[in-house]
């Protein structure tokens, strides 16, 4: 007789076959209806989808510097709501993340908060001033082992700069995470360029900004042999150059935010700054691509970029707010309805997305591993028939600043699972974490 | 109608509704004893984020005859210039008991945030917002054409305007070609490609690089400011190189059709934009539209505070 800690009864797996996971002493122990023994906890899995952990590779969780936006523990519970067991906290904190002792302490307080793994993102240079380089060995070679190093918020603007961090990462096989926006075309820019900003007289951003960066890094790539990947893409022509470097054989992969699948710039009609977002968000045609281009593997990841701000950042004229909106505990919903509910992506297409590719790209081991005896048990449980209502005064976030406030979403998160333990359970973050 | 943020807030017969009330208003100014009660008891706030002089005394000089209460709020040596936000300046004004507030703000959209929050309930009125619109500019504006060119119809069919400059960081531009062509006017933007906004495409106006070819078909040239700092942001080559392409002196007004007249919002840069030959010309109206804008702010704050336009006729 065998003893388990948790089944899950009944539900799909991403290839939509049904089954019963057992979960005991933190590994899948059973994938099937072969389990005869007695769980502890039984989870009615019926209607439900079972997928790796969610992987983020881009998040913000503002500790140290601004917890009044944002902790490790408070980001870290947003996102076992989500369904993440692991999440990438990037270097532009206070201090920047640019030193093996920054890096060390945001991935101890990931530790601490026990709820999922928190994997820091080195900055690539000094103070994310974009002239010299950080100490990217030492972070690489910390506690931390960190693999993913990015500026973002500013772009590696320099090509000389950019030529010499990627070639740098090679010894111990990391990768730039390039945030792609010139400097210079931008200066003061508000939203993207195109008619609703002419007519809203709100300093555009222009896909070009985006584009000729993008343009230049896989170039740089190809020409050092390095590796690339590609912050939040906006744009369809960003699809483009990236669909043409793939084929050329550039070691580049791109991510997308959910908020750019789904969200378009008329929204800054209402000069609400909680639609104020870095890259901005872009035009239907351009949603279109980002959304094919997703289902096509042309964009390898979603990433959720949240960015949490105080009410007082969103509160007041738009050219004053800051960029940047929630995204952590709305991903998975915003996916299924602009992937899904669509028909132009599967389970199997969300997993891979969502999780088997953030975690390959950042080198997580024991993310996005597959379902199967014996992988570590970092698992979410999605019910995908029912439909939940975004309250902004109800994230698990510091901050409120979620675009989607009162918007009906499909997809209810019941369960994640990090390391074998329920860390989120039916609207329940486990307040023992995942020890 | 409880706020004006956008022309596009009105409809044409509100549009005309308000140039008429501004013509009746516009007597009243003209007579001996130049107030009317009608706000009496009423608190209009004049809160000016931004330095304006001609446009905040035009208002407080329209408050003034419809015999509101009138208060100032100015950017400098206010609680603004210490880092106040826009929350709490709406929250302090509206426990003062404002029954509108007059705004000029540099950040586009100011105006609507201010009326789409719970921070205050009163009426707002937009008094240009970074480079977003400028309404009641638009309005005094349209008002001053059809007096001078309407031909006795209420709107503006039939005519051409030429409106000349930085139509990419001009309130006065995106403001008078939404309400001219909604007037009827066909209007045409004439300027270098680098101070035309991209995404114009759908805006209800034609474009044009070429004053010279369009200046002989117009009825009315509006001149727009050009502010000292795009001289350093390369838009154009340098002032000399503007002015001789883009600058409305004798030579040019000379192709003008006759009764063709020239407008320019405010403050000119006399030699840049406009000569002074021009801007002291009979073809010059810049004057009278800052008397014409007292009559249409006045109408403005009638028609939002007193409840609906002032019936054409009535005293």
């Amino acid at each position: 007789m065998t003893t388990a800690d948790f089944l899950i009864k009944g539900a799909s797996l991403p290839d939509g076959k049904k089954a019963d996971i057992s979960i005991s002493n933190g590994v899948i122990s059973s994938v099937g209806s072969g389990f005869k023994g007695e769980a502890q906890t039984v989870i009615d899995g019926k209607d439900c989808v079972v997928l790796p952990g969610l992987v983020d590779l881009h998040t913000h969780l503002r500790e140290p510097g601004r917890e009044d936006a944002e902790t490790v523990l408070s980001g870290s519970s947003a996102g076992v709501k989500g369904g993440f067991t692991a999440v990438s906290a990037m270097a532009n904190t206070s201090p920047v993340a640019d030193t093996a002792g920054v890096v060390e302490q945001v991935y101890r307080l990931g530790q601490e908060a026990g709820l999922l793994d928190v994997f820091p993102i080195g900055a690539v240079t000094q103070g994310l001033k974009g002239e010299s380089l950080s100490e990217i060995g030492a972070m690489a070679d910390s506690v931390a082992r960190v693999r993913v190093f990015s500026d973002d918020g500013n772009c590696v603007s320099d090509p000389l700069v950019m030529r010499r961090a990627l070639e740098y990462i090679k010894k111990f096989g990391g990768v730039i995470a390039q945030h792609a926006q010139d400097p210079r075309m931008t200066i003061g820019s508000q939203m993207n360029e195109g008619e609703i900003s002419a007519r809203l007289g709100l300093k555009g951003w222009p896909a070009v900004a985006e584009e000729a960066i993008i343009a230049r890094d896989v170039l740089l790539a190809d020409h050092v042999k390095s590796r690339l990947h590609i912050c939040h893409l906006t744009t369809a022509g960003g699809v483009e150059i990236i669909r043409w470097a793939k084929a050329r054989g550039i070691d580049v992969t791109a991510e997308v935010t959910p908020h750019h699948l789904l969200l378009t710039d008329d929204l800054a009609s209402s000069y609400d700054p909680v639609y104020k977002v870095n890259p901005p968000l872009r035009t239907e045609s351009d949603v279109h691509a980002l959304r094919e281009a997703l289902a096509d593997g042309t964009i390898d990841i979603v990433a959720t970029d949240h960015a949490p701000h105080p009410t007082e950042s969103k509160e007041c004229e738009w050219q004053e707010a800051a960029f940047g909106m929630l995204g952590l505990e709305t991903a998975l919903s915003i996916v299924q309805k602009t992937m899904i509910d669509t028909g132009l992506m599967n389970w199997l297409q969300v997993a891979d997305r969502m999780s088997i590719a953030p975690a390959r790209i950042g080198g997580y081991e024991n993310h996005g591993q597959p379902l199967v005896v014996g992988s570590i048990a970092n698992l979410v449980v999605i019910n995908p028939t029912k439909k939940w209502t975004v309250d902004r005064d109800l994230v698990l976030s510091k901050s409120s600043n979620t675009p989607y406030h009162g918007h009906e979403l499909p997809g209810v998160i019941t369960h994640t699972f990090f390391k074998g333990k329920a860390t989120y359970s039916n609207g329940i973050v486990s307040s023992t974490g995942g020890k | 109608m409880k706020h004006l943020l956008s022309i596009s807030d009105l409809s044409k017969p509100e549009a005309i509704s308000i140039l008429d009330t501004a013509t009746e208003l516009a007597r009243v100014s003209d007579g001996a004893v130049k107030k009317l009660p009608t706000l009496r008891g009423r608190t209009i706030v004049n809160l000016f984020a931004e330095d304006s002089t001609r446009t905040r005394i035009s208002f407080e000089a329209a408050a003034k005859r419809l015999s509101a209460d009138v208060i100032n709020f100015s950017a400098k040596g206010s609680s603004l210039s210490k880092g106040e936000s826009l929350k709490d300046t709406a929250m302090t004004l509206q426990a003062m008991g404002a029954d509108a507030v007059v705004i000029r703000h540099p950040a586009s959209g100011a105006a609507q945030r201010l009326a789409d929050s719970e921070w205050m309930s009163g009426s707002v009125v937009n008094a240009g917002d970074g480079t977003h619109e400028h309404p009641s500019q638009a309005l005094l504006d349209a008002f001053t054409i059809r007096k001078h060119l309407g031909m006795g119809g209420s709107d503006l069919s039939g005519l051409n305007v030429a409106i000349v400059g930085d139509i990419l960081h001009s309130r006065v531009a995106r403001s008078n070609v939404l309400l001219l062509s909604m007037l009827g006017a066909k209007v045409t933007l004439v300027a270098p490609p680098t101070l035309l906004p991209v995404g114009i495409q759908n805006w209800p106006a034609t474009v044009s690089y070429d004053f010279d070819a369009v200046i002989p078909h117009v009825d009315v040239v509006m001149m727009l400011r050009v502010q000292q700092e795009r001289m350093s942001d390369l838009f154009f080559p340098n002032a000399r190189e503007y002015s001789r392409y883009f600058g409305l002196n004798g030579e040019r007004m000379a192709n003008m059709k006759s009764g063709a007249i020239v407008m320019h919002p405010g403050p000119m840069n006399r030699g840049l934009e406009i000569s002074a030959e021009v801007a002291d010309s009979a073809r010059s109206v810049i004057t009278e539209q800052v008397t014409n804008g007292v009559s249409v702010r006045m109408a403005i704050l009638y028609v939002l505070l007193a409840g609906g336009a002032l019936e054409v006729g009535s005293n």
